[in-house]
């Protein structure tokens, strides 16, 4: 790296993404605790472990091809000019997707020295970063379909929506040179639409193959109310949700870049933060806009569920997620609004559903990132109407029809490849334990061993006892 | 027209002050803010009065209170 400045803003950017990828993995020990609290019993160990394996599995086919697919299908391919586009560096048998300093490797063609002293460092982090919005992604599906759901089958869909889907839509609709942001002026900074909203329709379409829990519905069609185990844990596992989310937001951002780095588009010499798309924001914008949609939705949920802790910090996540879209550029109170009234609407589409589709959402996940995500998307169309989606020349300016499409692709990528998977799991029987298992609980097996193993050590313990 | 008065970022950032939408309506957020929380406490607090009452009216016996207690 050539000069101190260039080398402290390489070493900034390195370690700023290092540190939301730590904050990012509180996400998933909050699903984790979420989803733990909300199953019965004699789900627990199971559920824990359907979710968590997602991590390795997602991580691993991220470094595979995830990676990759970021970069290489921003035209479609097709869709704009041009095909594939190469991206070395992000190929799994690249020397920059391993120990890497500045240099430009042998082979290497059409990369610049001052492109490698940046890039190359940066490969890893931005890797990882890219890698938690990835199990996030997968995570969301996983509780919906707790206690009934094999892991088999849902560790294929985390990895076809983690490491495939969510990629795709993220190539296409968050990034700089996107097709949907030159065509459409499609706008989501904080990926109300490319996490949540596809994330949702997957949950949806996993669901409506997978079919209710035992019980959950009376002979008359009407739904019981199945409570979580423990509501104290869910809303740890809540909380600690919110907490990640500082990392999530923050890795939306590139936290500090000069007019230079977007090819001059930004006149002056004035260095700033800004979002995937290049353009300027700042960290003190969305602390503003996060905070006071949180409280939007907290607020909200708590009246609408008259104090229900699970709806309520469910309701906050919503509120985050729906004003996520535009909390680049939202007024704090207009990101309140928002993260007030489509919760609202969200929630009222959860218990809608339910009754009239016979859907079993075990924790809400379609509502809060679902519904929320997809009218998140919708809304910031309208508010943020004809502002430059793009500092560079020739993109299309934000607009209602354009966001608008923009979620239905979102969530169509989600839910079309997640049905077809489900519907073939199902046919072989892979998709969900048979009723025996269910009503026994997946953990039966693990909880009978467990309990001989504890008989046979008191046992032991009590004979030497009495010599 | 925007709605935030951006019409391209080739612009200098030190020229440019708040990027929000509807700039000029800031007085009008702040009151439907302060309507949305002063409302909040009013549903609020008619929730719980009828969750109070509700708690009032029943158990008259005390049995339900008493396991309750037990409970710790």
């Amino acid at each position: 790296m050539e000069g101190n400045l260039n080398a402290l803003t390489t070493v900034f950017t390195e370690f700023y993404y290092w540190v939301t990828i730590v904050m990012m993995f509180l996400i998933h020990v909050g699903f984790c605790t979420y989803e733990v609290g909300v199953a019965r019993r004699r789900h627990h160990l199971k559920t824990l472990m359907k979710n968590a394996m997602a991590i390795p599995l997602v991580t691993i086919t991220f470094y595979f091809f995830g990676w990759w697919i970021y970069f290489a299908f921003v035209n479609g391919p097709g869709i704009v000019d041009g095909g594939l586009i190469q991206s070395n560096f992000a190929e799994p048998w690249s020397p920059l997707m391993s120990a890497h300093l500045s240099g430009v490797n042998p082979g290497e063609v059409d990369v610049t020295p001052a492109e490698a002293a940046y890039w190359h460092r940066i490969n890893g982090v931005f890797w990882g970063a890219f890698l938690l919005f990835s199990i996030t992604t997968a995570s969301i599906i996983s509780g919906a379909i707790i206690e009934r759901a094999r892991s088999g089958a849902f560790w294929i869909v985390a990895v076809l929506i983690g490491s495939v889907m969510w990629i795709l839509d993220a190539s296409w609709g968050w990034h700089p040179q996107g097709w949907m942001v030159r065509l459409w002026g499609y706008h989501d900074a904080y990926a109300s639409g490319v996490v949540h909203a596809i994330a949702g329709g997957a949950a949806l379409a996993f669901l409506i193959v997978l079919g209710p829990r035992v019980g959950k519905f009376r002979a008359d069609g009407t739904p019981r109310d199945i409570p979580p185990h423990n509501v104290w844990l869910v809303t740890v596992g809540l909380f600690l949700i919110y907490t990640g989310f500082w990392g999530f937001y923050a890795a939306c951002n590139i936290p500090i870049i000069s007019p230079e780095g977007i090819a001059g588009q930004i006149t002056g010499t004035t260095w700033t933060a800004t979002n995937i798309y290049l353009t300027p924001t700042s960290l003190s914008a969305i602390t503003f806009n996060f905070l006071m949609s949180l409280s939007g939705g907290m607020m909200a949920g708590y009246i609408i569920s008259k104090g229900d802790p699970f709806w309520t910090f469910s309701m906050g996540l919503c509120g985050v997620i729906s004003a996520s879209a535009g909390n680049d550029l939202y007024h704090p109170i207009q990101a309140m609004l928002i993260g007030a009234v489509v919760p609202c609407i969200a929630y009222k589409l959860h218990y809608f559903v339910e009754r009239r589709f016979k859907l079993d959402d075990a924790v809400g996940a379609v509502a809060v990132h679902g519904y929320g995500g997809f009218m998140g998307v919708v809304v910031a169309g309208f508010v943020l109407w004809g502002v430059p989606s793009s500092p560079y020349e020739g993109f299309a300016q934000i607009n209602p029809l354009g966001n608008f499409a923009g979620a239905v692709v979102m969530v169509l990528l989600g839910f079309v490849p997640t049905f077809i998977v489900c519907k073939i799991l199902n046919s072989f029987g892979l998709l969900r334990v048979p009723a025996k298992v269910e009503l026994e609980g997946v953990d039966f097996a693990i909880h009978k061993t467990f309990e001989a193993t504890v008989r046979e050590v008191m046992a032991a313990e009590k004979a030497l006892v009495n010599k | 027209m925007s709605t935030n008065g951006m019409e391209n970022w080739a612009v200098d950032l030190k020229d440019v002050g708040a990027i929000y939408p509807f700039q000029g309506s800031e007085v009008l957020l702040v009151i439907l803010g302060l309507v949305f929380w002063i409302g909040w406490h009013v549903i609020q607090t008619r929730q719980e009065n009828a969750e109070i009452a509700a708690d009032l009216a029943a158990d008259r016996s005390g049995d339900e209170t008493r396991a309750a207690i037990d409970r710790y």
